[in-house]
């Protein structure tokens, strides 16, 4: 029988087979936290009384969540993480460096096959370079740092196969939305989504780490894809190890396959308050919008900030819009390309490279009614700060449109 | 180990950002301040309500979202001696033992109790009596048993000098 692509990731580790439900000790490539989970870490990494850090090459820090500080508390819990990073000389990425699950990438820390693990549950987007890349808690990571290693259960995998080209107006996110509306909020809990076909070749890594990046919201371990030519040129120059193609045998057994014709999808959103509360456009077209926010480990990149460039470039925004770019290497690439140029002259306002108001901690907390349109990932009620708010996920795209016309609207 | 308490009802997808919202994690790991938002998103007085030893019953995919680990400590902290669910999302799983919170999976226990109904869990024979009924639930994996015996993980290394997995 052949591998899945996470079998495969776990074969290299451990140089020999492994059966989904088996529980399997691996060493960590690199370990994660940022300012909303390394408070809690450090607590537990010096209540354990543990003495050093395994690897300062591969543990990091990252400050994004509230980036810069907002008040007095998370400059507090800001200086805790400062002081530990001097202390045990690991890598701190501080204010406006960016969301962590691009500053990884960027930075040289994700290649295929891989294990990372971050204090976030977004951390399975690095799948997207066949990595196996998942979330744990803080008092895991604290272990981790300690360690170098960490238990897992084998998951098993579900395959989804995407064929076809997009119409015009459709991305990557609205296939991954599709997805989670037939799979469900936990329709993937503990399993490996691997996604495979011809539309996935296509795409870009930009586009592809949107799918990886909210395979948690269906209750996935992690989300992977096979490593290829536009993964190398996206790590090329970057990592440490040499590259290597990735992928899963032919001949690999999938507890569930699942076939999308992405010829056939239309632009959707996910309405209030679940991701799983999938509707295409067309049937919620005509909803006033107050605020947008184009941003986040999602839809934060290059290739988002440049459709939404493309969209209000020489009109302005009726809805009061923000816009961070994800990583201060996005930001300055987009500035090369004089794409912020344009999005402030439509009347955008530009945040600092970090996650903005998708966690709810600060940087345009909606006001109470406000109904928003998000290229995030995650619209639970009170997520982004305020329980009266109502927010609708959708792609940069959709966003853009909804910014231009001050309400949901199909593109035409 | 046996657990005994009164039962809080709740249903399907309670979220981490349900149980303690992202925008107050961001300032303290206090857990004392943070306890008092317990549940904030689904019911804003539910910390006043409960006692030491209650139960949270609840339906499928409990804890989903954020991995913030302050959801199950606030949980524990105020007191909820265990939570059984249909169904949990991993992290939240995980968070729990390393933490020590109990956390149960049970198909069939939320949709037979009520809020205010007492029941009782057996955490070594993998049995939860509830009125006249007996609920079996597959039991806990050793190893994941001895760190909520040590009361968490940081407590399980401080005893035995090393991680489950060394």
């Amino acid at each position: 029988m052949g591998m899945t692509l996470i079998e495969k990731i776990i074969y290299g580790k451990i140089e020999r087979h492994s059966s989904p439900g088996e529980i399997v000790v691996l060493p960590i490539d690199a370990a994660m936290a940022h300012d909303g989970t390394a408070p809690l870490m450090i607590k537990s990494f010096e209540e354990m009384g543990a003495k050093k850090v395994w690897d300062r090459e591969k543990a990091i820090f990252v400050i994004d969540h509230i980036s810069p500080s907002s008040n007095e508390g998370t400059s507090t819990l800001h200086k805790m993480m400062r002081d530990f990073a001097k202390k045990h000389g690991i890598k701190l990425y501080d204010v406006g460096e960016g969301v962590c699950h691009q500053i990884l990438p960027e930075m040289g820390y994700v290649f295929p096959g891989a294990v990372v693990v971050g204090a976030d549950s977004h951390t399975c987007t690095h799948g997207a370079f066949a990595a196996f890349a998942t979330g744990i808690g803080s008092t895991e990571m604290a272990a981790v740092f300690a360690s170098g290693k960490l238990w897992f259960k084998v998951p098993e995998s579900i395959k989804i196969n995407i064929n076809g080209k997009m119409k015009e107006h459709v991305t990557s996110k609205d296939i991954i939305l599709h997805i989670i509306g037939e799979i469900k909020a936990d329709g993937a809990t503990y399993k490996a989504v691997e996604f495979t076909g011809n539309t996935i070749r296509e795409m870009s890594m930009d586009s592809r780490m949107v799918m990886t990046n909210m395979v948690v919201e269906m209750g996935g371990k992690t989300g992977l894809m096979p490593s290829d030519e536009k993964t190398r040129a996206f790590l090329e120059g970057r990592i440490k190890v040499p590259f290597k193609e990735l992928k899963a045998d032919e001949n690999a057994y999938y507890s569930d396959e699942l076939e999308v014709e992405a010829d056939k999808l239309e632009p959707v959103v996910s309405c209030p308050h679940s991701v799983d509360n999938v509707k295409p456009v067309s049937e919620v077209e005509g909803i006033e919008v107050d605020q947008v926010f184009i941003g986040s480990c999602t839809n934060g990149r290059l290739e988002d900030l440049r459709m939404v460039a493309k969209i209000l470039k020489g009109k302005k925004v009726k809805a009061r819009t923000i816009v961070m770019p994800a990583s201060r290497e996005v930001l300055l690439n987009a500035i090369k390309e004089g794409i912020i140029e344009d999005i402030i002259m439509a009347g955008c306002a530009l945040g600092v490279p970090g996650c903005g108001p998708c966690v709810g901690g600060h940087h345009g907390i909606p006001s109470p009614g406000d109904v928003v349109v998000a290229t995030t990932n995650r619209n639970f009620k009170g997520r982004m700060g305020i329980a009266d708010a109502y927010i609708y996920l959708a792609s940069p795209i959709i966003a853009a449109y909804a910014a231009l016309n001050g309400k949901i609207i199909y593109p035409r | 180990m046996i657990i005994k308490g009164r039962v809080w009802k709740f249903g399907d997808d309670i979220s981490t950002d349900h149980i303690i919202p992202g925008k107050y994690k961001f300032k303290t790991i206090d857990l004392d301040e943070l306890s008092k938002h317990l549940m904030e998103g689904v019911d804003p007085n539910f910390y006043s309500k409960i006692s030491k030893g209650d139960i949270i019953v609840a339906g499928k995919n409990f804890g989903c979202g954020s991995s913030r680990e302050q959801a199950p400590l606030i949980i524990k902290h105020a007191g909820i001696a265990a939570v059984v669910a249909k169904s949990f999302a991993r992290i939240f799983y995980r968070n729990s033992f390393n933490i020590g919170l109990p956390v149960i999976e049970s198909k069939d226990l939320v949709d037979y109790v009520n809020t205010g109904d007492i029941i009782e869990i057996s955490l070594t024979d993998g049995k939860i009596y509830a009125k006249d009924m007996i609920f079996d639930f597959k039991p806990i994996p050793d190893f994941l048993m001895k760190i909520l015996e040590d009361g968490g993980l940081v407590e399980h290394y401080k005893k035995r000098g090393k991680f489950p997995w060394e």
